[in-house]
């Protein structure tokens, strides 16, 4: 921990990313826990013990801080809670609370520490607990790399059990009856008599407690919720049309804008408004950056205006058409443009010596997020303050942007976080809360809310990086010998720090993420990652770089497979060196039947990636039929660790599974004139149903920690596909969207 | 112009050219109703009108027949008297983000409808106009199966 003191502003190197300290600090700091945001504005008769129970007289109230973006992330931090407090499930009142340094991630920093899964040296431990640290100094609250179960696993149960002990106390108090002689149950304490005191009817007493710290938590035999197949405590609202997001807030006077900005991300040079001024219901029409804005009684009449505006947009600060795209990443295949070189073991150029090498070139494209709820915003500006309703991921980031379009200090401004209508990474970015935030400041006292239409939500987009990889290896008595892989990509990581003002001094992992990681012990591999200068800006899109990177290695390494002479799944078991790995690996071959015979124009393909610490195998099995491919069966196995919610796995896992395949399949953003080609679904779907496979999930817990399961399966499907289809027609297939060289039913 | 929504008699003054969906949201507040393209790419904003599934970005206010009856989500059931559809959805936890689900199950009660057993190729026949980001469609079919048998029984 010493070595923290020094660390300051800009220095400290968290993987991929120097997170901004602000200033140097030491064990003292390290170990004092943030405030806790509930203690404020507590009522008479009401209690907190940590920043995730509140108990009222009337009511429980679990903080659930991390976003909630479709991934189920209330339900699963409030059965942690839950299970250690014994409340009876669904017997409580959720929120998603007001962004706080109490809320910071314990487990994203640890994450990003560039060290493979298998490594707990002294060096990697280390590493990941400082920067653990750093992320606790600077209070950095976020949901995202599948980090949420992670950061929750023990932090809530803790939470939960604090919770329950307190309140225990304090019916001891009241009864005389001793602490270790009562139980809790569905909410309630029971003393020896039978009696039941409801935790709501403690709470003004427990509230004059110190709270009983370090409880230990219980053993996993003891869990009633965690690991049992729970209903989604959202899932009837969603069914009903009753869950509200933020689409879908009304407050009283609110004004409903469109908005239209810079499709080139660049300067307004001139427009002309006349037709839409004085259209029904056009209240205002007001300059935001790179843009205007229509502010309109009804969100339809806001963007109907906003259609009549005419507008000269300048330039595009990035080549105009993809041919200059893809040249300049082409062209980083450069010393000077090395980021850094990952992975090196054995000898890669005396590994090449001999018959048997193999060279490949593989690219995959920009892809837009997309979620289905359109990006919105309500926002409210006074004197006073800002509030801002809106679903995001960087609850504080929020506070900060906001703040610097209305002058106030981010402690001024209110951040209502919803129930995200989907994010794959879009609820990372910012363009429109500030758009909303710069709208309503121009209104002060008048709610504003921002509705992206479609359209705009696409040009909006800060797509997904794009890449190239370049595959030399050698394969000899029917095994590979020696992998060299060069992946050269933007960098989607310093473009999306840099718009939240932080700089990426180091190598950016998510450039090689998913294949330097590759649990494979070879001969000879080497894999190296080349940072293309900024193009197009991106950011983190579902599995982030390992999206495009598992595509990579596991094509490359099913083309040495073939090569060899070798059945990829065999040969994958065999290099395997990290056995949780394997036993994915293995269990994928099991479930999908590896080996048995599927006839003509049939086959199987198989591909192994870790990311976010979670090793998943995806087998896909297609036929070609004489109109085009189509995808019969998948098989995915994953390994989480600790599996919480079995329902809400399998979900993810076939959604993730539909994710991976669709883009692959049909999905890119190109660019023309500086804008991107695609506008709407029509040109960029991902998966409709019509295409969706059969999907059969398995999760193994052999892994040592809870990992999140929203982004892994994501990599391995795009590979398993294009091998699949390599074995039923002999096509290889190097580049992404596959529908540019085959046919899909 | 006059609306019946949900068997209620709603009053509103648009355009003849609103989409219907923005006199459900943004006029009578009917919010389970949803954006998502605005072009019939998505389905998401389905709802039924004489018991047919339309795209209600699609049906200008102006183009209702007098009389039209319209159902939204929030008219197919409640949370504590669902739609067997919605039943299918709860038990078979459809729902991710959840966004895209008032339009799939308006859809899929239509289809039920009209087919009261489908199979799987004619759920992707019909269904495969409502598009689903979060990629739910498995569940959606199995659900759309245990609809069918709730259906059946009732
Ligand atoms: S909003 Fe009507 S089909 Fe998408
Ligand atoms: S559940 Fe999220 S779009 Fe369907």
């Amino acid at each position: 921990m010493g070595r923290l003191r020094t660390i300051t502003r800009r220095s400290f190197l968290v993987g991929s990313a120097a997170i901004a300290g602000g200033v140097a600090f030491g064990t003292y700091a390290v170990r004092q826990p943030h405030a806790n945001p509930l203690a404020e504005g507590l009522g008479s008769g009401e209690a907190t013990f940590n920043p995730w129970v509140r108990i009222s007289p009337d009511r429980i109230t679990l903080i659930t801080p991390h976003a909630d973006i479709g991934q189920g992330a209330v339900s699963m931090q409030a059965a942690l809670i839950a299970e250690e407090m014994d409340l009876e499930w669904g017997e409580f009142d959720t929120d998603f609370g007001q962004p706080s340094a109490a809320y910071y991630n314990t487990a994203m920093a640890g994450e990003a520490a560039p060290f493979l899964s298998t490594d707990h040296s002294f060096g990697a431990e280390a590493t990941r607990s400082a920067m653990g640290a750093m992320f606790k100094m600077m209070g950095f609250q976020g949901t995202g790399g599948s980090s949420s179960v992670a950061d929750s696993f023990n932090k809530l149960r803790a939470a939960g059990a604090t919770a329950r002990e307190t309140l225990k106390l304090a019916a001891s108090q009241r009864t005389g009856v001793a602490a270790s002689e009562l139980k809790t149950e569905g909410g309630a304490v029971l003393l020896p008599d039978g009696t039941r005191l409801p935790y709501t009817e403690l709470a003004a007493e427990a509230a004059a407690l110190d709270p009983v710290q370090d409880v230990p938590l219980r053993d996993p035999s003891q869990w009633r919720l965690v690991g049992k197949p729970m209903q989604r405590l959202d899932v009837v609202a969603k069914s009903t049309g009753a869950q509200l997001y933020g689409i879908d807030l009304k407050l009283d006077s609110m004004v409903h804008a469109a908005v239209r900005v810079s499709p080139r991300r660049s300067a307004l040079v001139s427009h002309d408004a006349t037709a839409a001024e004085g259209m029904r219901g056009v209240k205002k029409i007001v300059p935001v950056t790179n843009g205007i804005a229509v502010v309109a009684d009804n969100t339809w009449r806001a963007m109907t205006a906003l259609d009549q505006i005419t507008f000269e947009w300048a330039p595009a600060p990035y080549p105009a058409e993809m041919d200059g795209h893809w040249a300049e990443v082409g062209a980083s295949f450069t010393e000077e443009r090395l980021d850094k070189e990952w992975r090196n073991e054995g000898d890669v150029a005396a590994g090449m010596d001999g018959d048997g090498v193999v060279e490949a070139e593989y690219r995959t494209p920009y892809l837009a997020h997309q979620p289905m709820e359109p990006l919105n915003a309500v926002a409210l500006v006074t004197d006073e303050g800002a509030e801002i309703w809106t679903s995001h991921q960087f609850p504080r980031f929020v506070q900060q942007k906001v703040a610097a379009v209305t002058g106030h200090d981010a402690g001024q401004v209110v951040l209502h976080n919803q129930f995200g209508g989907g994010s794959f990474g879009h609820r990372l970015e910012f363009e429109n809360i500030t758009l909303a935030a710069e709208i309503a400041n121009q209104m002060r006292g008048t709610p504003v809310k921002l509705t992206f239409s479609r359209e705009e939500d696409f040009a909006q987009d800060f797509p997904r990086q794009i890449s190239m990889a370049r595959g030399r290896g050698r394969v000899a008595n029917g095994r590979i010998e020696t992998v060299d892989l060069s992946i050269a990509s933007v960098s989607s990581s310093r473009s999306q720090m840099g718009r939240i003002g932080m700089g990426v001094p180091g190598p950016d992992g998510q450039i090689v993420a998913g294949a330097w990681n590759a649990p494979y012990a070879l001969p000879n591999l080497r894999v190296r990652g080349y940072a293309v200068p900024e193009l197009a800006p991106t950011s983190s899109w579902r599995s982030v770089g390992a999206s495009s990177n598992g595509f990579y290695i596991e094509s490359f390494i099913d083309e040495l497979c073939h090569a060899a002479g070798t059945d990829p799944m065999e040969e994958r078991i065999r290099l395997c060196s990290y056995d949780v790995a394997r036993k994915v690996l293995e269990a994928a071959a099991e479930l999908s039947g590896w080996g048995s015979d599927l006839g003509a124009g049939r086959g199987r393909g198989v591909a192994l990636v870790e990311s976010f610490g979670v090793p998943v195998a995806e087998v896909v099995e297609v036929t070609a039929t004489d109109a085009g491919i189509r995808i019969d069966k998948v098989c995915v196995v994953a390994d989480v660790g600790t599996i919480v919610d079995p329902v809400n796995f399998e979900n993810h896992m076939q959604g993730a599974v539909v994710w991976g395949l669709g883009h692959a399949m049909n999905c890119e953003i190109t660019y023309a004139d500086g804008m991107a080609e695609q506008t709407n679904f029509y040109t960029h779907e991902g998966m409709r149903m019509h295409q969706c496979p059969e999907i059969l999930v398995k999760g193994l817990e052999n892994g040592i920690h809870p990992k999140g399961i929203g982004e892994p399966p994501v990599p391995p499907a795009a590979p398993a596909l294009a091998n699949a289809i390599f074995a039923a027609t002999g096509q290889r297939l190097r580049e992404a969207p596959f529908n540019k060289f085959v046919d899909f039913l | 112009m006059q609306l019946t929504v949900n068997g209620k008699t709603y009053e509103a003054d648009v355009e003849d050219d609103m989409p219907l969906l923005w006199v459900l949201r943004d006029e009578l507040g009917l919010t389970g109703v949803k954006y998502g393209c605005g072009i019939a790419q998505c389905g998401a904003c389905t709802v039924h009108i004489d018991g047919m599934a339309v795209r209600s970005c699609q049906t200008l206010a102006g183009s209702l027949e007098p009389g039209a009856e319209i159902t939204t989500i929030e008219g197919l059931g409640a949370p504590d008297a669902l739609h067997a559809v919605q039943q299918a959805w709860v038990e078979h936890q459809v729902a991710q983000c959840g966004y895209c689900q008032s339009g799939q199950i308006m859809q899929a009660a239509a289809l039920l409808d009209m087919n009261p057993e489908p199979s799987d190729e004619e759920i992707d026949l019909v269904m495969s106009g409502n598009l689903c980001r979060c990629g739910t469609y498995v569940r959606i079919r199995a659900a759309i199966h245990a609809a069918a048998d709730k259906l059946k029984e009732a």
